[in-house]
């Protein structure tokens, strides 16, 4: 019976596992939950460029950026739901949170940034379109758009004026409330000390701004697709100026990531060497070649050719297109790399396990297959409800005034 | 008043959230259980059932409030320190209810599992070449299991 | 275990007393028992480990552990002068049937039970959401399989890999120190079963505890004491390979 390093075949464990490691824990289903939660934050700071930092070019993605953000987040608790043993006990989570726990927070911050953040701002941008949709629809659709008017018909200049102040308040906070909703994700893998591949301060850093690097490019991805699929012109200004965005906020990502590198490599700690061969073995394929050459060198090669050669407008289109499809495998992988990788080695540093990825089981591909392309069908009735495109405001109803002849009194 | 009309629809936004809260407050009464948060942030309750598992091993004092002849044979020889149920296995059944058979330990497979020889066990461990030692003969045939020594006097025991 | 003529007079009549409320099934404690006056730990002696597996079988027995999970396990360990800082570690089945034999004899080879250590610290009962893990008022880190979601964050968050999702409850499950035991003067199962006396219970709050006296006289380690986890399981001899 081989006892030594040679490779011991059995449960696909090779070395020495402790025995209860041998099984994973944590899905696939865990890996999609901070990749959706990593959109909702990205696209969010996208459209707060436009709406704080007045960054005018990107206007045409405002309202596109919310509704994609609010699609992923309608989905983000399912994996979670999926996941629990006992998911119909998920309420205790807002009953006895326990407050030493990272992930007892995500019951309210999920709670706070979906109502107070999300579903205010969409409202508050949205409530003139609203009240005029309701107006000039019948049946189950005008009950709808009434509902979500909450009875109020005011659509005053001046009222509007007042959701456009209040508006900016909400997107002010919305940024640091972005940065919490992400930024706990990563504290709850980088605040386990008994898992060296996730204890790090970075892993918070790290996970928000890939976050917000798939983001901005599952933006600019979706906008060029819609935009194409109902035959109208992309405005370059704006997507050069997201893919100016998408490339500087890249660039920090994978500078913190090299950083968490090289710091291993340099200390070298116990770990190291385990987690070292794990890289060149079993997550060779997905952290090698798909996250780092793939996802980030690939994207951030053609961007910076975009940055610094001029182009023709359909060869950019191109280069925006595959980058940013890139960049969202990329940061998939990565989110992969961190909840996969982080079990695939033993707490004991003598052997790895593999994981054994279902197909049809409530935790299995065949879901986390579904519940991606989900935001995406509920992005498709969002925008039916909730049109997003520029330039085709509602015209005013009779008897309202345009806000410009309003302030002028 | 025109100023009041133009805030009217956020006073109405910020009560979704209040009656949310309310109804919230409501449930929590209802639902997070009596004892919870008595010792720590946990239910107390848990305690006592935890506690309340059902007993399948008896523990040695138990076997030997009534094996008193066999507690005297086995506290003299070497397995002294072996408890009872390290060789018969769980006995709650049997203690609770002495007409339950608890069963002979099969000696084939017994014994090896602490005396076949090994370079892992510690050296100073009695320990045998099985095959070597018996030849297929049960262990039982020269070692008594509660006083195993050889030459030990037997004073009753396994049948 | 090693009783004298007084330990008996003593035990046997407190057994009796402990009995009659096991006969009685009934679900409190021992009525004598104060959780505050506990604190439960337990010893490991190394040299004392013959890798026979009957702690791992006893425990199973005694609290339904599912197949291939374990509350307690047996690892061997094998060190030479050429992987000092790699030993070959086995632990077939948990160390459930024991061990397969040796017969060459390079090297040195120990047996290493583990379990889970009860931290006074734990980092399991620190990240779970809603409060299902805790440690006791008498030092035992528990599981109420009543309230736990198996969201399986403190499996993430153990650094001895003791604890597992149970497969057909779907909640946390670990070591519980046998808690329906020795809150009725008996002990563990796996104390009960060893043959050699190299798992022993230890009331640290107990002046009384024999163990109390091999503490103070014997070099004990804990596991991993890097991650400061206030771990209460002493191994007696414990090599530096051991991980």
């Amino acid at each position: 019976m081989a006892e030594s390093w040679e490779l011991v075949f059995m449960n696909g464990v090779e070395g020495f596992m402790y025995p209860n490691e041998i099984e994973l824990h944590w899905s696939v289903l865990i890996v999609l939950y901070p990749f959706i939660t990593g959109l909702v934050a990205g696209a969010f700071i996208l459209a707060s460029l436009e709406r704080v930092f007045r960054v005018e070019a990107v206007k045409p993605t405002y309202r596109l950026a919310l509704l994609t953000a609010l699609s992923f987040l309608i989905v983000a608790p399912l994996p979670l739901q999926l996941h629990l043993g006992h998911p119909e006990r998920s309420p205790e989570m807002y009953f006895t949170p326990h407050s030493t726990s990272a992930m007892a927070m995500f019951g309210y911050v999920y709670l706070w940034y979906l109502m107070a953040v999300l579903v205010f701002e969409i409202w508050l941008d949205y409530r003139r379109d609203i009240v005029l949709l309701a107006q000039r629809s019948r049946g189950l659709l005008r009950l709808v758009y009434r509902v979500m008017t909450l009875g109020s018909d005011n659509i005053s200049p001046h009222s509007l004026h007042i959701d456009e102040r209040v508006g900016w308040i909400v997107t002010l906070v919305g940024i640091p409330s972005a940065f919490m909703l992400h930024g706990y994700v990563g504290f709850i893998f980088g605040s386990i000390k008994a898992n060296p591949w996730w204890s790090s301060p970075l892993m918070p850093v790290v996970f928000i701004f890939s976050a917000m690097v798939s983001g901005i490019a599952c933006v600019m991805v979706l906008y060029m697709a819609t935009t194409r699929l109902r035959h109208k012109q992309i405005d370059m200004r704006c997507v050069d100026t997201i893919a100016m965005y998408l490339f500087y906020t890249f660039i920090i990502d994978f500078s913190l990531e090299m950083l968490d590198l090289i710091h291993r490599i340099y200390e070298a700690d116990e770990s190291f060497r385990s987690l070292d061969f794990m890289v060149h073995s079993k997550l060779y394929f997905s952290h090698i070649v798909v996250q780092i050459i793939l996802g980030t060198l690939t994207p951030l090669i053609l961007l910076a050719i975009t940055q610094v050669v001029k182009l023709n407008e359909v060869v950019r289109k191109r280069m925006y297109a595959i980058a940013g499809t890139l960049t969202l495998i990329g940061i998939f992988a990565m989110r992969w790399n961190v909840v996969i990788g982080g079990q695939l080695f033993s707490k004991s540093f003598l052997g790895y396990t593999t994981y054994k990825m279902t197909l049809v089981t409530r935790e299995g591909l065949l879901v986390a297959i579904v519940l991606t392309i989900l935001p995406i069908g509920i992005l498709w009735v969002l925008i039916k409800l909730l049109p997003p495109w520029p330039g085709e405001d509602l015209p005013a109803s009779s008897g309202e005034r345009k806000p410009i002849e309003a302030a002028a009194d | 008043m025109n100023g009041f009309r133009d805030y009217a629809h956020l006073l109405r936004f910020a009560a979704l959230f209040v009656i949310a809260f309310l109804i919230f407050w409501a449930i929590r009464g209802f639902v997070v259980p009596p004892s919870f948060g008595k010792y720590g942030h946990y239910r107390a309750a848990a305690l006592s059932e935890i506690a309340a598992h059902p007993l399948h091993h008896a523990g040695h004092a138990a076997c030997e409030s009534c094996h008193t002849d066999i507690q005297s044979t086995k506290a003299s020889g070497k397995h002294a320190s072996v408890n009872c149920e390290a060789c018969h296995g769980p006995q709650a059944q049997h203690a609770a209810d002495p007409s339950i058979d608890p069963g002979k330990p099969d000696t084939a497979v017994l014994c090896a599992r602490c005396h076949a020889v090994s370079a892992a066990r510690p050296r100073s461990f009695p320990q045998v070449n099985i095959a070597d030692h018996s030849s297929g003969v049960p262990c039982q045939t020269c070692h008594q299991p509660h006083s195993p020594e050889i030459g030990a006097t037997p004073a009753g025991g396994a049948k | 275990m090693n009783l004298s003529r007084r330990q008996i007079l003593v035990l046997l009549p407190a057994a009796a007393v402990a009995w009659k409320y096991v006969l009685a099934d009934s679900p409190q404690s021992a009525p004598n028992y104060n959780m505050s006056d506990h604190w439960w730990g337990m010893l490991i002696d190394i040299p004392k480990c013959i890798g026979c597996g009957n702690c791992v079988r006893a425990c199973k027995a005694e609290n339904d552990v599912p197949d291939g999970f374990f509350r307690t396990w047996v690892e061997r360990y094998h060190v030479t002068d050429g992987n000092m800082t790699n030993p070959e570690v086995i632990s077939p089945d948990g160390g459930k049937e024991g061990f397969p034999a040796v017969t060459e004899d390079a090297g040195k080879y120990f047996y290493v039970p583990k379990l889970c250590n009860h931290c006074a610290d734990s980092p399991c009962t620190q990240v779970c959401p809603v409060g299902a893990t805790f440690v006791s008022p008498d030092g035992v880190v528990l599981v109420d399989p009543k309230y736990c979601l198996g969201c399986a964050y403190c499996v993430q968050a153990c650094p001895y890999g003791c604890r597992y999702i149970h497969p057909e409850k779907k909640v946390a499950d670990k070591c519980t120190l046998c808690y329906h035991r020795i809150t009725k003067g008996l002990t563990t199962a796996c104390c009960e079963s060893c043959p050699t006396g190299a798992r022993q219970l230890v009331d640290l709050k107990n002046p009384k505890d024999p163990i109390h006296a091999f503490l103070k006289t014997h070099s004990v380690q804990v596991l991993k004491p890097q991650m400061a986890t206030g771990a209460k399981v002493y191994y007696n001899d414990l090599d530096g390979s051991v991980r």
